[in-house]
């Protein structure tokens, strides 16, 4: 009986994943299949593989194609995740350890600001970023994360934290250890998980970003991966979907690799610290 | 120094280093988050397109927003029955897998890595993408329809369909909800469902009296950052369906877009933003009122 209800369960979770899976597998599928071929069939394996599409796709429609793209994310993605990790780092750790004047007025201010929309703060963002000459540069991302604006990995850090025992420290101190070196050389050894989960997911999030480009990002030839493939959406007026397609599945190639390499870490870490996705 | 010494009384010099530890984080707040946050509300009072600096308005942005312009109130229809269509449908499917998913068995950590595929991706472009050749007259969701023997869908041309398929690329991503649940479930201790055997409860009755009142503090929090983003949902409005059939998916935050960054009325688009944060503070509110009729926070010693 058990037995029954085991392969009910496992056969339910089975189906359900694959109708779940279905849509990026088909993706895939359709990326590698001839043009005629992509709207006609549910099957998922091409008649015969063309890789034509990546190819002619891969050079883009107009002036820059999907290297620049491609180069372009990773210049934006890239120092906004170190700028957003470092940050997080130092001011969970002044969070979690000191006691200091004003320390909860800033911690509640800090969770409000998680729950404060990005629609109601877009528009003067715009304005101070233009004022600033950031407009069109990806120090619109960069320079934010560098101080910390991201209260979700604070949290999640300070939550971290929380669970490093304080007789590391107190030793440390004995030892003639500054609060720094504390931070650097006890602290941080022993938080790999939390700042690989903050670093996958400010990558991923970062990379997917589509609000923020469009409205800081003007130039086609600074364009990140989300509005290259917009554009190629534009200007086909979706007469070749293949090439589209490709390009999208390129462009989700580096979210899936770090998920996969990192999903040990962060999976378990996001269900430990307690917090969404 | 004297006076810390009375404030914290162990308190050295490196209780003054957290806030130097905490000052980017003050920086942050004051210059990218307080200024642009009170920024916005003064410019909802103001005329300010970007080629004319602006003017004190008073109360007229939000005087014409409801009296006025044509396309507010189906703004805000649309991203009401958006949030009620995709929040609870997310939420349900993030609880039922995560019960089912609670179990000890091989390979489980292989389905929650599948299952929590679609939150990764799901904001993206190329899943906007995919989203709107899949639901298209010929692709491959009416494909299916027609293969059983049932006539195709015109998903983007019917008002409610186009609200559905973009609610259903919300639904997809339950995975992140559902690892939450997860970690609640495996807090719920096991001695309440042996208590339950013994007193013959149902595996249904269990799951309503045991299991769903201590899951609704989890439950609040995922309701409360789903509905959150929600309600400001752009890029499947905008990529997807472009706000159509008929409006109908003509999301809050595709119309704050249009009117800030197209037509540049900046002092018109903050008064919508302001707008968009009092549904949300409001839906926040109510919601924290309500908990105390619906969430369980004590131990689960009362069964």
């Amino acid at each position: 009986m058990t037995s029954l209800i085991r392969m009910g369960r496992l056969s339910f979770l089975t189906i359900f994943g694959i109708i779940l899976i279905y849509p990026i597998i088909w993706l895939i599928s359709a990326s590698f299949k001839p043009l005629p071929e992509i709207f006609s069939t549910v099957n998922l394996i091409p008649s015969r593989f063309v890789i034509t599409s990546y190819i002619n796709g891969w050079k883009g429609s107009g002036q820059f194609g999907f290297n620049t793209f491609f180069t372009n994310s990773f210049l934006l993605v890239v120092p906004t995740v170190i700028a957003t990790v470092l940050s997080s780092v130092i001011v969970a750790y002044g969070f979690a350890r000191f006691r200091f004047p004003t320390k909860n007025l800033f911690f509640s201010l800090m969770i409000a600001t998680l729950m404060l929309p990005n629609a109601v703060i877009i528009i003067p963002s715009y304005l101070l970023f233009r004022n600033l000459g950031w407009l069109d540069t990806y120090w619109t991302f960069i320079i934010p994360s560098m101080f910390a604006t991201y209260p979700f990995f604070i949290f999640m850090l300070i939550q971290f934290f929380r669970g490093l025992p304080r007789d590391l420290d107190e030793s440390a101190v004995v030892d003639g250890c500054n609060s720094f070196k504390i931070l650097t050389h006890i602290l941080l050894p022993l938080s790999k998980p939390a700042l690989v989960s903050a670093a996958v997911f400010q990558f991923i999030w970062t990379w997917n970003d589509f609000f923020n480009s469009l409205i800081y990002i003007n130039s086609v030839k600074k364009y990140p991966i989300s509005l290259g493939l917009r554009m190629s959406l534009d200007t086909s007026s979706i007469s070749n979907w293949d090439q589209v397609m490709a390009m999208s599945v390129l462009s989700i190639v580096p979210c899936l690799i770090i998920f996969f390499l990192a999903q040990r870490y962060f999976v378990e870490g996001i269900a430990t610290t307690g917090i969404k996705g | 120094m004297n006076k810390l010494g009375i404030v914290f009384r162990n308190s050295d010099n490196r209780q003054w280093i957290g806030l130097l530890y905490v000052s980017p984080f003050i920086i942050g707040l004051l210059v990218f988050k307080m200024y642009p946050f009170l920024a916005s509300l003064y410019y909802s009072f103001t005329d300010f397109s970007l080629l004319k600096p602006e003017k004190f308005v008073g109360l007229s942005n939000y005087i014409y927003m409801f009296t006025k312009d044509p396309l507010f109130f189906p703004a805000l229809k649309a991203t009401l029955l958006y949030v009620l269509f995709a929040v609870p449908g997310k939420l349900a499917f993030a609880l039922l897998i995560a019960v089912i998913l609670n179990v000890n068995m091989k390979f489980i950590s292989v389905y929650r890595t599948l299952y929590y595929l679609p939150s990764i991706l799901g904001g993206s472009v190329a899943i906007a993408i995919l989203w709107r050749s899949m639901f298209t007259k010929d692709g491959v969701v009416n494909q299916f329809i027609t293969g059983m023997g049932l006539p195709a869908i015109d998903w983007f041309g019917i008002p409610s369909l186009a609200l559905i398929s973009i609610s259903l690329l919300s639904i997809w991503q339950f995975g992140s909800s559902m690892v939450l649940f997860l970690a609640g479930l495996k807090q719920i201790p096991k001695d309440l469902y042996e208590a339950g055997t013994i007193d013959g409860a149902s595996k249904l009755r269990m799951f309503f009296s045991i299991t769903f009142p201590l899951l609704t503090p989890i439950l609040f929090f995922n309701l409360i950052m789903q509905t959150v983003n929600a309600f400001q949902e752009f890029t499947a409005a905008f990529l997807i369906t472009n706000g159509g059939p008929l409006n109908s998916t003509y999301l809050f935050g595709l119309k704050l877009y249009q009117d800030a960054f197209q037509f540049a009325k900046m002092g018109y688009a903050s008064a919508l933003s302001w707008i968009l944060f009092l549904s949300i503070m409001l839906f926040t509110v109510i919601a924290f009122k309500s908990q105390k009729y619906w969430t369980h926070y004590e131990d689960g010693g009362k069964f």
